[in-house]
């Protein structure tokens, strides 16, 4: 969706403010939200494209003006009483007022190192042929989904060349939907900077993004 | 709060969190601080998280993985050509066989910089970054003024670290919008011939490797430790 999760050329935000190493959290809660965040994405109650498209369902305005943390914390929220598994008005009383459902897995403090080393790779088998190859123009297609995406805006409807194929991934405009994966080519696309942002751009510049082959079509 | 910024104390008090009318317009840290506390007792109560491993995800984070485990890697491939042309070739395989490896690095790309080119990583539509090198990403990176900036005006980020490239280096960004996950391998600076790779390693910050940053000059590692 056209949200405000998709920043890429906005303007008036002001400066990068760099920072060191540590801290590494600026508030007590943020390492609880962190966490809490990891340990239910541990029980396989909803995938990393839900809790995206949770994420960046946010309204606008609370998006822009929340700190990470607390997008994290919203959508955590939102997927947890989705889900059925927390209602808001148990969060608002701070305790549990409903018998819920178990959920499928429970991330045990033993388990963290293996399950953290595992991962979630989102490449898949297939013997679906590639659509493009490395050097063919293509167009990112002009395309305004409603639902969770990861074509930015910012190329919607440019030219550049596939760089890079990277097999077949987790496609995440299905995969946020909870109906399934649909593994999907992913290709690394690389457009010059006049190409995205007009005139009077740095021709020094190149912009490198990694897209399924649905955003695309052959030039 | 520390680190001088105020990227979590933004005062809108009527944006959200509208069941805690009982408070009165307190800070919007306090609010979030009752809601993760009443969260977090929640999820206990009702079984669906062990409170130990809370304990150990956050320690894992604040302890063990973090920016030096990129540092080696840099370190390494600074050191060793064959070591460099597999990272290349293969990122996430020879950056497991230094023990890197899992969650938010499952598919890892090194890209160099060189005399020609510079390269910057950001993700525009979140924070993906490549956690098992990096840890966990800072505030700006997660934030909007760079992820709108660095891929129109990366000179311009490049600016708000300090730094600045001549006009001829091509630069490129990589936009995270997949599961690949990208680590720039920065340039080695000059008169470090005979280094150690533990000495390397203290030169890698972890902005070079994000490519906001340049690695230190000896002499500015030597500024740093006076």
């Amino acid at each position: 969706m056209n949200g405000a999760q998709d920043l890429g050329g906005m303007m008036g935000f002001g400066a990068v403010v760099p920072e060191p190493v540590k801290p590494l959290f600026h508030a007590d809660w943020e390492p609880r939200a962190f966490a809490l965040t990891l340990a239910m994405g541990a029980t396989g109650e909803w995938n990393i494209d839900m809790s995206r498209r949770a994420r960046e369902s946010m309204e606008p305005g609370r998006y822009l003006t929340s700190s990470y943390y607390q997008i994290w914390l919203s959508a955590l929220e939102s997927l947890l009483a989705e889900r059925g598994l927390v209602e808001p008005e148990e969060i608002a009383a701070g305790r549990s007022l409903h018998q819920s459902r178990p959920v499928k897995r429970v991330l045990a403090a033993g388990d963290v190192a293996a399950v953290l080393a595992r991962g979630g790779p989102s490449d898949r088998e297939s013997d679906a042929p590639a659509g493009f190859a490395v050097g063919d123009r293509v167009r990112a297609r002009n395309m305004h989904p409603t639902g969770h995406t990861r074509i930015p805006r910012y190329c919607r409807g440019r030219v550049g060349v596939i760089e890079a194929v990277h097999g077949v991934h987790v496609f995440p405009d299905v995969s946020s939907t909870g109906t399934g994966e649909q593994p999907t080519w992913l290709y690394g696309v690389v457009f010059d900077g006049p190409e995205l942002w007009g005139e009077g751009t740095d021709p020094s510049l190149k912009v490198r993004i990694d897209l399924w082959e649905p955003y695309l079509e052959a030039l | 709060m520390s680190g001088g910024n105020d990227h979590h104390g933004h005062h809108h008090h009527d944006h959200d969190h509208d069941h805690h009318h009982d408070h009165d317009h307190g800070s919007h840290l306090s609010e979030t601080d009752a809601r993760v506390r009443a969260l977090e007792s929640i999820l206990i109560e009702k079984g669906y998280v062990d409170p130990a491993a809370l304990d150990v995800l956050i320690e894992t984070y604040e302890t063990q993985v973090g920016p030096h485990n990129g540092a080696r890697v840099v370190a390494k491939a600074w050191s060793d050509p064959q070591f460099r042309d597999w990272l290349m070739r293969d990122a996430t395989a020879a950056i497991h066989s230094l023990g890197y490896i899992g969650r938010q690095g499952e598919h890892m790309v090194a890209v160099e910089n060189t005399a020609d080119e510079h390269n910057m990583v950001v993700c525009t539509l979140c924070s993906c970054y490549p956690w098992p090198v990096l840890g966990l990403p800072p505030v700006w990176y997660k934030s909007a003024p760079y992820r709108a900036k660095a891929v129109r005006d990366p000179r311009g980020v490049l600016a708000d670290f300090g730094v600045s490239l001549p006009g001829d280096t091509q630069i490129r960004v990589w936009d995270s919008t997949a599961e690949i996950r990208y680590l720039v391998l920065p340039r080695r600076p000059e008169g470090t011939e005979g280094w150690s790779e533990e000495e390397l390693a203290r030169l890698v910050t972890r902005d070079s490797m994000i490519g906001t940053g340049l690695a230190l000059t000896p002499a500015e590692l030597q500024e740093q430790n006076a």
